[in-house]
């Protein structure tokens, strides 16, 4: 009882910190790069969910996209301008496009499940670009102000309210995708990445688990999009472009795949070094990254995450 | 008729140049089983270097015929230097490791050489067109053609054809499909594979760049360019069957009139055409044309 | 009484290797029979033919006079067909728990993606089926972690924690030390016997099918040359210079 007592106290305590105590200590810039990376976590996370099960993604930004430019339509062409409503149809837009893409990448596993993703995200980058008449092509679309439950704010109140609402979804997806990782389905995911045929061989089908866990990872991604689409209020066809995608993998294999925090430590991380390191100079920032990830790969394959396992911790058996 | 000897011709020249950039690729993974992601750098690098020794050498203003030569110097230079550099010093290291890990490492090292080419050229637009420029151009069935792209046309040949006397005639051929065939029965036989791995990296670097070099006459050069070469190369390969020499072949002819066919007919789906038969290959047939699928044994 | 398992005019080839050809066999509900062979006579493939892992290139699989032939894996196991496997398939990077829930789990279809896998009542189940198999103590360690032993006795408590009617064993003793091996199969054979599972396994070792079947049948190349009981067929001087190499 006692265990129960002292985790919601500090579920409280950190919601009390994350909700009230952020916004009212810290500028609002730097509670911007919170909102982003928090939404940018969430994409994140449906990459490590994807790993779960040993399946590298090299296109998930075509999710972000789908999510962004789902809102981005429906401001431009269906006047909406509500968030929520805008999440739900960013939601949909990517559990759709992950349904009909997943009907032929879920047969795929490692070279070609990680490249077939991103030829199909280059061709929505493509297609993003070049329909210049709906998508409004390098111009991109702009969100502006949206709606909250209805309610219209402005200024920082909004930039508030934003990163509240970047960081309530991003808890709650995140608890979601905690519990997919202990059921039976997350464990199924991670019995595909030891042994597909004895899988088979429980009678359980092993397309259908990397389809539905495929479409979940869309559907982060896309819910990150709309999110990112809400906070800075514009969009463009770079959100779907593979560099996007190569920056979400980075994350993912920075922050670990070891817990459903890992995304979201390893991408606050990375908004803050990126922020002040890209200005000091744009053209070595990739060549950063890939000697950063070399060094990940060969000295801490389990990401920052792994660190924890050197925090002290009491025995709890 | 006209229409026809057009899109036929356009076809052959993008296949081409489809087959040139892809090869290198499918080569080494058929030998490795790696699927190098840094392809699309190794074929800016050769571009890079490429254009600037043409430009360089244009300069002089010596006759132009040397120029091909020094395209051809400028991929073998950047194969067999950055080549066995990645592999020796990186690859090898993640073998023994899951696939997923030597994608990320291959990721990584295009990440890397993505700014060092940024902070070698700059990113300003580089055209070294003199190449094409020379060869001029011919009248073929009333239509004005460059003769450049027949030049990538030959070049395409005596690489495929190159390729495939070397694997089935000569003896380093032998090691090599005693290696893509069991690597572990191989190093019993006292191959040296470490060292085959090294050179059919090579090989495939110099390939790459090679694709790269000859192109970099034809377009003005910018940034980025590997990337799209990356992806478009992986569409070939996947539709040919990785490791499938022949595959990429294929692929590339079929890909290569089809979007010229769609250039004419459906220009809307121009860009969407390889991806589109990609699509429609692997749904069918998810190892592509000649691609191995793999029944493990239990 | 109809067969449980029958198969009719088997045949498969690799190449020129005939690994089944015209095989005619039948299991009824309740028996125990073993399948004894040489190496390469044919008894991995049968198996992997009679789960579908295999095309049969002729002939028919048959489950409770159900035609199979075309099944998947996945199908003939939700019809009651479980197998273990010459070599123990497992998830390694899972505990020996969590392997035994998802197969509890797999048995009762329930792979949702919300209520979790370790749930009180299924934990009991799981460790009811380990304790049979005496690798209760082994429940939280890691399957990459257990001796060869624990890994085989696991592999096919993952199959009978499915609570097939069928079960098929690829050579159960395979990798087991002769001390040890009687034990094992004791331990099988009071499993199999107390939950009235229909067996066939596939051995090596003539002693074992000897002790723990009720009938044999011995492969050689393909094709079925003994049927009957273990004393007779294993006394005979063909059967054992096929499956020895000498009499």
């Amino acid at each position: 009882m006692d265990k129960r007592l002292r985790a919601i106290a500090v579920l409280l305590v950190s919601a009390l910190l994350l909700l009230v105590g952020v916004p009212l200590l810290l500028s609002g810039w730097l509670l911007f790069l919170l909102t982003v990376a928090s939404a940018k976590a969430l994409a994140v996370l449906g990459i490590v969910l994807l790993l779960r099960g040993k399946l590298l993604t090299f296109g998930h930004a075509l999710y972000y996209a789908t999510g962004a430019y789902a809102a981005g339509m429906a401001v431009r062409y269906l006047g909406v301008h509500e968030a929520l409503v805008l999440l739900a149809l960013a939601l949909v837009a990517g559990v759709a496009m992950g349904a009909l893409l997943g009907l032929l990448v879920a047969r795929y596993r490692a070279v070609y499940f990680a490249l077939l993703n991103l030829a199909f995200s280059m061709v929505l980058y493509g297609m993003l670009l070049k329909l210049y008449n709906v998508t409004g092509g390098t111009d991109g679309i702009g969100i502006g102000e949206p709606t909250l439950a209805g309610f219209r704010l402005g200024g920082n109140a909004l930039r508030i309210a934003m990163y509240e609402l970047s960081v309530i979804l991003t808890a709650v997806l995140v608890y979601f995708t905690h519990r997919f990782f202990v059921s039976p389905l997350g464990y199924t995911l991670r019995a595909i990445r030891d042994n597909e045929v004895r899988v088979e061989y429980m009678g359980v089908s092993v397309w259908r688990a990397v389809y539905v866990s495929y479409i979940i990872a869309g559907a982060l991604g896309a819910v990150s999009g709309c999110l990112i689409a809400l906070s800075v209020g514009h969009i463009t066809p770079d959100l779907a472009f593979w560099s996007q995608s190569g920056e979400f993998v980075f994350v993912a294999i920075l922050g670990g795949t070891g817990s459903v925090l890992a995304p979201v430590i390893g991408s606050v991380l990375f908004e803050a070094v990126r922020n002040y390191a890209f200005e000091l100079s744009p053209y070595t920032w990739q060549m950063t990254l890939g000697i950063v990830l070399l060094l990940i790969i060969f000295f801490l394959p389990g990401g920052v995450w792994s660190l924890t396992a050197y925090l002290p911790r009491r025995s709890s058996r | 008729m006209r229409l026809l000897l057009v899109v036929g011709l356009d076809g052959l020249a993008y296949a081409s140049w489809l087959f040139l950039v892809s090869a290198g690729l499918t080569f080494t993974y058929g030998v490795l089983r790696v699927l190098n992601l840094a392809h699309g750098n190794l074929y800016a690098l050769g571009a890079y270097l490429g254009a600037t020794f043409v430009m360089r050498y244009a300069a002089t203003g010596s006759t132009p015929a040397l120029t091909y030569a020094l395209l051809l110097l400028a991929a073998v230079i950047i194969g067999i230097t950055v080549g066995p550099l990645i592999e020796r010093l990186f690859l090898r290291r993640v073998y023994s490791r899951d696939e997923e890990v030597q994608l990320l490492l291959t990721f990584s090292i295009s990440l890397i050489l993505e700014d060092v080419v940024k902070l070698t050229w700059g990113v300003s637009p580089i055209f070294a067109e003199l190449p094409y420029t020379f060869l001029g151009r011919v009248r073929l069935g009333g239509i004005n053609y460059a003769w450049y792209p027949f030049l990538l046309t030959a070049v395409a040949l005596a690489v495929g054809g190159l390729l495939w006397l070397v694997v089935t005639r000569t003896r380093l051929g032998k090691v090599l499909t005693s290696v893509i065939t069991d690597r572990e029965v191989s190093l019993t036989l006292g191959i040296n594979v470490p060292r085959v791995y090294t050179l059919a990296f090579a090989a495939g670097a110099v390939l790459a760049a090679l694709g790269g070099a000859l192109t970099a006459p034809m377009f003005s050069l910018v940034p980025g360019v590997g990337a799209e070469v990356l992806v478009t190369s992986f569409a070939v390969v996947a539709i040919g069957g990785l490791g499938s020499i022949g595959g990429a072949a294929l692929g590339a002819l079929l890909v290569g009139l089809a979007r010229s066919a769609a250039v004419y007919f459906f220009p809307e789906l121009d860009l969407f055409a390889i991806y589109l038969i990609m699509a429609a290959v692997l749904a069918f047939r998810p190892q592509g044309f000649f691609g191995e699928v793999e029944v493990r044994r239990i | 009484m109809s067969a449980l398992l029958e198969t009719v005019g088997l045949t498969r080839f690799f190449g020129s290797v005939r690994a089944a050809e015209d095989l005619n066999m039948r299991v009824t509900e309740g028996e125990t029979v073993g399948i004894i062979g040489s190496n390469g006579s044919g008894k991995t493939t049968f198996l992997n033919l009679a789960t579908g892992y295999l095309k049969p290139e002729r002939g028919r699989i048959l489950l409770d006079g159900r035609d199979t032939t075309a099944l998947p894996p996945r199908a003939i196991t939700r019809l009651g067909v479980a197998r273990s496997f010459q070599i123990p398939q497992l998830y390694l990077g899972m505990t020996v728990l969590e392997a035994t829930l998802l197969s509890l789990a797999a048995r009762a279809g329930r792979i949702g993606a919300w209520a979790p896998l370790q749930r009180d009542d299924r934990i009991g189940e799981a460790r009811q089926t380990l304790a049979q198999f005496a690798l209760d103590t082994h429940a939280p360690r890691l399957i990459g972690e257990l001796p060869e032993g624990s890994r085989k006795l696991l592999d096919i408590a993952l199959a009978v924690a499915l609570k097939p009617r069928l079960l098929l064993m690829d050579e159960p003793t395979a990798g087991v030390s002769t001390e040890d091996k009687f034990e094992v199969m004791d331990t099988l054979a009071a499993v199999l016997r107390d939950s009235g599972i229909t067996t066939l396994f596939v051995e090596h070792d003539m002693d074992v099918v000897q002790r723990y079947s009720q009938r044999v049948l011995v492969f050689d190349q393909g094709l079925v040359i003994a049927d009957g009981e273990p004393a007779k067929v294993l006394g005979d001087a063909d059967v054992r210079r096929a499956v020895l190499g000498h009499v």
